[in-house]
């Protein structure tokens, strides 16, 4: 008895972390554009970009 | 077809430009190996790849687009205005801002990577990121080393002008909406996921004897998940329904509200008193679906949403005088006072004074009169006129009004009073949908209680309140025509509003104007006649300034004909006289440019000219005939099978404001039946639809919306054929790019079709709930049965709106695949 208790507890605790990764992904912009990033591939990196400006002065104004 | 020589490119297709991939013709600019078709694709070329980025070129053949020089960086001067900034940024610190731009020229994968590596051209610009779908680009740039304006003018220059009309700036951004649709949805899934595992062993005759801990612990776990649905993920729909409970009307919502709400109401009753499991797998199945549908709703909007509306053809600035000259503002920085300047074929932007120039204001914009009034100095100018004539200066007295202007296309004026009852017949079954929904849902409820069995009624009543679905009546016009809008606008015809399909769809009779609808502007086919000596270089190059101040389409021909690459002098008393020519001072001699008759009236001597066929436009200059600028008849390709195409299912009119010399062409092309008028002006031409109109027909006209505006107003479909965006008349439901004129008789027939959709779909819709809320009220409908149902059904109408218009386009070649 208490197994399946224990079972059907961890499986919503699963279904929960899948939840909360959603919401992370829906927060981070994922869900926004589906097409680009699937262009974005296809192009090789034969460059390393240079740090555009100061990377952190970006990254700091980046709105969550 | 005819006889006129087609002034279409006929060069045969030579090396193709290595940077946009055009043919070269006769000024290929060779370099390094690769062939250029002009100096600006080269300039962007060696930009490139001084810069790290000539991988643009491997990634795609020929990825750029044309750039015919740079446009002036004083043109996008307005963008630094602190309340342009304020409207166009996305966030700033001052020291790094965001600005996201539509770029409609974005097309493949190198401008994507292009457009994400610019910081390589400047290193102001820091990252930038490409979002395809909306062709926008979102780039972050440091203010102090580059000046939005610069960065818009650095984008223009590399061919990737951004748009910045009136309709961007609108544009709310739905950024946030959607991710809280997104979060509700991936809410209730998860709730419809879980508790559909805790009902199935319930279904399965999991025996609460058994296990009575189970059921309680099921029961309770889904009372729990089903929570956060009806609180967070159907939050919407309790708003809503709220919402119009206050105003006092039903709406759609209510029925979907009152339906949770009793879901969870009676669900919770049976778990709490331990009698039954309650239908919570259903109500958060339904919201689920419910959502799903909304997020596909959303996604077609989107779609939409990047294709041009008419507010793309709102100008965003306007030119201010201030003490230090002539500035390019934002529309919305004008305040009352303020001087500006207002060129031949501008907008008046506000209320205002003149205060310097000639004005002949063209109010058709506002009346549908196409008679410009002239007004003088100190005189009130009201907004939303077109200065016809040179460039006026005017000192606004009224704050700008974009959404005024906007309006102006809808304006009263322009309103058709013609009925739509396709449309009226959704609205008021709409309305008396929910009452009688509930009422069924109702008298189901009473019947079973009455009959015993107050739990079947419950029932009953919540599968009435779910399986009848308004939405797929509702959706069922608004999804084709609206499909039918975008497809259409993809092609390059924007429809006003959904309501011109169907009028589309009703027309009978086409009446076709001839300048610049049937014939076609460009440079090609000019040639001068003199009256003794040919033009000297000084008379050409003002010929050519005085025509580039007007936009009839002889005017653009002539000044592209005239054309040597000076820059134009300044004219002086410009006047244009609608059908007749235009006049002016240039370099202070006089010139008039227009119709023989015209001139003579004018006092201009007229000698015998061996003209070829074709229009003539005379030129005088200083008071003596110089001859005429003949521009052969030459129709636009296609028209010949256009009006063979329509000529046995409609009955078809010419009108021109032109001589008979082109009668014999036309007869040949139009065929004995068809009526063809010459000499019109205006107001024949108005009265001539009006009088077609009272025949009985349903008249579309074609013109350019010139001088024929009051014709397109009359008509019952004024379709108004544009060369360039930005001259296009209010008086007209349809906006087509010149070149689609031809393609007019597969666009009739895809109004007609997408029509007979509209009733197919409604027929579908009507006969589902007629069958499942006659079913729902039985009692025997699970809700859960009735919440999968529902979504499907208007999932059905929207895909057989969407599939069979799209189908219908697609057999009329309107989009390609």
């Amino acid at each position: 008895m208490a197994v399946i208790v224990i079972l059907i507890l961890a499986s919503l605790g699963l279904a929960l972390t899948f939840l909360m990764g959603f919401i992370w992904a829906v927060r981070s912009g994922q869900y926004e554009d589906p097409q680009t990033p699937a262009l974005r591939i296809l192009t090789d990196d034969t460059q390393p970009a240079p740090p555009p400006l100061s990377p952190r002065e970006f990254q700091k104004t980046t709105p969550a | 077809m005819t006889n006129a020589p087609l002034v279409a490119d006929q060069r045969p297709a030579e090396k193709a430009c290595f940077h946009c991939g055009l043919p070269c013709g006769g000024v290929a600019i060779e370099k390094g190996g690769k062939v250029f078709c002009c100096h600006g694709c080269e300039t962007v070329h060696d930009l490139l790849s001084q810069s790290g980025l000539a991988q643009f070129y491997d990634l795609n053949e020929h990825p750029g687009t044309r750039v015919s020089g740079a446009p002036p960086r004083e043109r996008f001067g307005f963008l630094d205005d602190p309340t342009v900034q304020e409207q166009m940024l996305d966030f700033t610190d001052g020291r790094t801002s965001r600005v996201t731009l539509r770029v409609p020229a974005i097309h493949c994968v190198a401008c994507v990577w292009l457009l994400e590596n610019l910081f390589r051209l400047h290193p102001g610009i820091g990252k930038s990121t490409v979002n395809f779908t909306r062709r926008e680009v979102a780039i972050w740039f440091s203010p102090d080393r580059i000046k939005l304006s610069e960065l818009v003018a650095l984008l223009a220059s590399i061919g990737y002008e951004p748009s910045l009309t009136l309709g961007e700036l609108d544009k709310a951004k739905p950024h946030p909406a959607r991710r809280r649709l997104h979060l509700q949805v991936g809410v209730a899934g998860f709730a419809f996921g879980n508790i559909m595992l805790f009902s199935l062993p319930l279904y399965l005759g999991l025996d609460s004897v058994s296990a009575p801990t189970f059921r309680w612990l099921f029961g309770w776990l889904s009372l729990l998940l089903a929570l956060p649905v009806l609180v967070y993920s159907a939050a919407d729909y309790f708003r809503s329904a709220w919402l119009s409970f206050r105003q006092r009307v039903m709406t759609l919502d209510v029925p979907i509200a009152a339906g949770l709400v009793a879901l969870y109401g009676q669900s919770a009753y049976e778990i709490l008193s331990g009698t039954g499991e309650g239908y919570l797998d259903s109500l958060a199945g339904l919201v689920f679906f419910l959502l799903c549908g909304k997020i596909f709703q959303a996604k077609t909007y989107d779609r939409m949403a990047f294709d041009a509306d008419y507010r793309a053809f709102f100008p965003l600035s306007v030119t201010r005088i201030t003490d230090a000259g002539e500035v390019s503002v934002a529309l919305s920085a004008i305040c009352v006072g303020d001087r500006l300047r207002v060129r031949n074929g501008e907008l008046i932007p506000a209320d205002a004074k003149l205060v310097a120039g000639e004005a002949h204001i063209d109010y058709s914009f506002v009346t549908g009169e196409a008679e410009p009034v002239t007004r003088e100095v100190g005189d009130r100018l009201y907004a939303g006129g077109r200065q016809v004539g040179g460039a006026i200066e005017i000192e606004t007295i009224k704050p700008v009004s974009q959404s005024y202007l906007t309006s102006l296309w809808n304006h009263d004026t322009f309103a058709k009073d013609h009925r739509d009852p396709l449309n009226t017949l959704t609205n008021r079954y709409s309305r008396r949908f929910t009452l009688i929904v509930v009422s069924i849902a109702l008298g189901a409820l009473g019947w079973w209680w009455w009959a015993g069995n107050g739990g079947r009624g419950l029932k009953a009543f919540t599968s009435v309140l779910i399986v009848a679905c308004p939405c797929a009546l509702a959706l069922a016009a608004p999804f084709t025509l609206g499909t039918a809008l975008r497809l259409l606008g993809r092609f390059r015809v924007f429809l006003k509003n959904a309501q011109v399909v169907e009028r589309l769809a009703r027309v009978t009779a086409v009446v076709f104007d001839k300048t610049g609808t049937l014939t076609l502007a460009g440079a090609g086919g000019v040639q001068f006649v003199g009256a003794g000596e040919d033009l000297t270089p000084a008379e050409r190059l003002a010929v050519h300034s005085l025509t580039s101040h007007s936009t009839h389409p002889y005017s653009v021909r002539v000044s592209e004909f005239t054309d040597d690459g000076k820059a134009p002098e300044t004219v002086t008393d410009f006047r244009e006289t609608p059908g007749c020519g235009i006049e002016g001072h240039v370099q202070g001699k006089r010139l008039l440019l227009g119709s023989r008759a015209w001139l003579e009236q004018r006092g201009v001597t007229m000698t015998g000219l061996d003209l070829p066929a074709g229009s003539a436009v005379h030129l005088a200059v200083a008071g003596r005939l110089r001859g005429a600028f003949v521009l052969a008849g030459s129709l636009r390709p296609g028209i010949g099978a256009l009006v063979a195409e329509l000529k046995p299912a409609f009955r078809l009119s010419l009108l021109s404001g032109d001589n008979e010399k082109e009668r014999a062409q036309f007869a040949g092309v139009f065929g004995p039946d068809a009526e063809l008028r010459f000499n019109q002006t205006p107001f024949d031409k108005l009265t001539t639809v009006s009088r077609l109109r009272k025949d009985g027909e349903t008249v579309m006209m074609v013109g350019d919306g010139l001088n024929d505006a009051g014709a397109l107003r009359e008509a019952d479909v004024g379709v108004a054929v544009v060369e360039k965006i930005g001259a296009f008349s209010p008086a007209s439901d349809v906006i087509a790019d010149g070149g689609r004129v031809r393609e007019l008789g597969r666009v009739l027939r895809f109004a007609r079709r997408a029509e007979w959709v509209v009733k197919l779909s409604f027929v579908v819709s009507a006969l589902y709930n007629v069958v499942g809320v006659s079913i729902a009220a039985t009692g025997l409908l699970s809700p859960v049965i009735c919440a999968i149902l529902m979504p499907l059904s208007s999932i059905t109408v929207v895909t057989i709106a969407w599939g069979a218009t799209t189908l219908a386009a697609r057999r009329e070649g309107l989009v390609e695949g």
